[in-house]
């Protein structure tokens, strides 16, 4: 990847972070861990990748995302208030009577095509979305973000076969492998693993992608996109709460929000990351 | 009624999608491997290209349909009603009502009336879930032609529509060449002044039956089709409930949660009148042929006429 494009990219999942941190803590609820380790994808998606406008947000053609991992909400609402779907100052009202940001994903909110959170639904609508595509004759690819506990749920499974089945390759699903979840790590709580096997046995086409790397982002994408007649399962290995350094790796992190000080702390090293991004 | 001609409502269903494919481009099928019993194998083999089996998993056909309706198509998730409103509840409940999207769900198999295949097959409980959901519309159609109109009906609709279909062959009541559905407005079948019968799907043709053979004793029974439970026609029934005095409802549905729940809220709220409800009183069905099983369960002409004069007190 050109290294001032990469630069802007890293500067710019900077900003969302912060917008992460910033909603959760007015919030004072909601799920900052998740939302950081998808924040670099979302950074990808909406800056360098998809196909939307912020100004007609339900442009027929336009590229869709369904974050069925929808209580990572912030992420995708910083990502769109980033991009200009909305004003970021709606992040500070996130989850407040009456705010546009309800806490999981609506689709009311302009920039959000579906409505999820109810783990594994989200995936279901983006292969309607993507045969409906299919039928329309039309451009636009459907993405969509699964967490890796959420691939627990058997209805992600039924949609995995029916991608499969009816080769959808305008849908890519990314899995955000943080390896933890509510009750701890996914291999203790009940183990999805091997994810990449399951997937290729669904008859999908498996990537390996880094998480936190926007080169190898990039690669994986482009190899995504190079894919015909299969769906693109991206296995992403991420770490949970990435960028905040009392966040990383912390089940604790998954659906706390940070206080007031934690809120500083965690701000202060942001700020410092984009310091050294723009020096 | 040996001289009425009969069909069940899941065939007129799959005639139905079928005669408006060519008029509503966008309609599209989903089925979950029951194409053969819901009747979608008629539109599957006339239209191949719109229709799309999604296998034995209920819960994604319906995300399917949302993703779908979310990109502008109209599609008809098909399945019967126990895994329709059952199993994937929660999925027609946040994936389709939340969002308000244009999905229509054809439930086949409802009732009691399911027959041999048994309790685990019989739903008794679909309009009480379906009804709970914020913007749903709950149809449940009488016979042949109200079954055909309630499609399009549903097609006009813009929004989340739960239709309820038969097993059972049924009478074909209503006149094709005059009949008109209005989606929410209950229709009379019969005048009356001494109670009102207000019925839904299969149980409006016992309905009438009774309402004829209390004629012949001296009692006037108003009956209501009412093949829209929600939004419910409240004018027609408050109007009844006024005039009559007195409520029997009946429906091949649990008690708790249906039409009589329904009715009951609405006259309670309103202009309370007693309401006594006919249906499936909060138990399982069991195997058994269909016409016999209604008749156990007190789904007949002959236990409305017995119930409405035990209202009366005649």
């Amino acid at each position: 990847m050109d290294e001032t494009i990469k630069k802007q990219l890293q500067k710019t999942a900077c900003s969302i972070r912060m917008g992460v941190l910033t909603g959760t803590f007015h919030a004072k609820s909601g799920h900052p861990g998740g939302s950081l380790s998808i924040s670099d994808l979302l950074t990808y998606l909406y800056f360098a990748k998809m196909h939307v406008d912020p100004k007609n947000p339900d442009m027929e053609d336009r590229d869709r995302l369904v974050l069925s991992k929808g209580h990572t909400a912030p992420a995708l609402y910083s990502a769109l208030a980033e991009r200009g779907f909305f004003d970021k100052e709606e992040l500070t009202h996130l989850r407040h009577i009456g705010a546009l940001l309800q806490g999981h994903p609506c689709i009311h909110i302009p920039g959000v095509d579906m409505s999820s959170g109810s783990l594994g639904q989200g995936i279901s609508a983006a292969c309607g979305m993507a045969l409906a595509g299919k039928l329309k004759s039309a451009p636009y690819h459907v993405y969509t973000i699964l967490g890796d506990g959420e691939i627990e749920e058997g209805q992600v499974w039924e949609a995995a076969m029916f991608a499969a089945h009816y080769g959808l390759d305008n849908l890519t699903a990314i899995v955000d492998n943080n390896g933890l979840q509510i009750d701890g790590k996914i291999t203790e709580v009940c183990s999805p693993e091997p994810i990449d096997e399951k997937f290729r046995a669904f008859g999908w086409h498996v990537i390996l992608m880094d998480a936190h790397d926007f080169d190898d982002i990039e690669r994986a994408f482009n190899e995504a996109e190079s894919i015909t007649g299969k769906p693109v399962a991206i296995i992403q290995k991420s770490v949970k709460g990435k960028g905040v350094s009392f966040m990383e790796n912390q089940v604790s992190w998954h659906g706390a929000a940070p206080n007031a000080e934690q809120y500083e702390q965690a701000m202060a090293e942001l700020r410092q990351q984009l310091a050294e991004l723009e020096a | 009624m040996a001289d009425v001609k009969k069909k069940a409502t899941r065939e007129s269903y799959g005639e139905a999608l079928t005669a408006l494919a060519e008029k509503y481009e966008n309609l599209v099928v989903l089925d979950a491997d029951l194409a053969a019993a819901t009747k979608t194998g008629i539109f599957k083999k006339a239209y191949p290209d719109r229709f799309f089996d999604c296998g034995i998993a209920e819960a994604n056909m319906m995300g399917v349909a949302a993703g779908l309706a979310a990109s502008g198509m109209i599609p008809f998730a098909s399945t019967f009603a126990m895994f329709a409103a059952g199993r994937a509840y929660e999925i027609v409940r946040n994936s389709i009502g939340y969002p308000g999207l244009n999905v229509k769900i054809g439930a086949t198999h409802a009732g009691i009336s399911v027959g041999e295949d048994g309790a685990t097959h019989q739903c008794n409980e679909d309009i009480a879930l379906m009804r709970t959901i914020p913007g749903m519309t709950v149809i449940v159609p009488s016979d042949d032609v109200e079954a055909k109109a309630a499609v399009e009906a549903a097609i006009l609709h813009n929004g989340p529509v739960y239709m309820r279909f038969g097993r059972l062959a049924a009478p074909i009541l209503n006149d094709p060449e005059n009949y008109k559905f209005e989606l929410g407005k209950g229709i009379t079948v019969r005048d009356g002044e001494d109670i009102t019968i207000v019925a839904t799907g299969l149980m409006v043709g016992e309905a009438a039956e009774a309402a004829e053979q209390l004629a012949a004793e001296g009692i006037n029974a108003r009956v209501l089709n009412i093949h829209t439970i929600k939004p419910l026609d409240t004018e027609l029934i408050l109007k009844a409930a006024k005039e009559t005095g007195r409520i029997v409802t009946v429906e091949e549905h649990s008690v708790i949660g249906g039409l009589g729940s329904a009715v009951a809220d609405c006259v309670s709220e309103n202009d309370p009148v007693p309401v006594t409800k006919i249906g499936v009183n909060d138990v399982y069905g069991y195997s058994g042929p269909a016409v016999d099983l209604l008749k156990e369960f007190g789904l007949c002409a002959d236990n409305i006429v017995a119930t409405v004069k035990k209202v009366l007190g005649k």
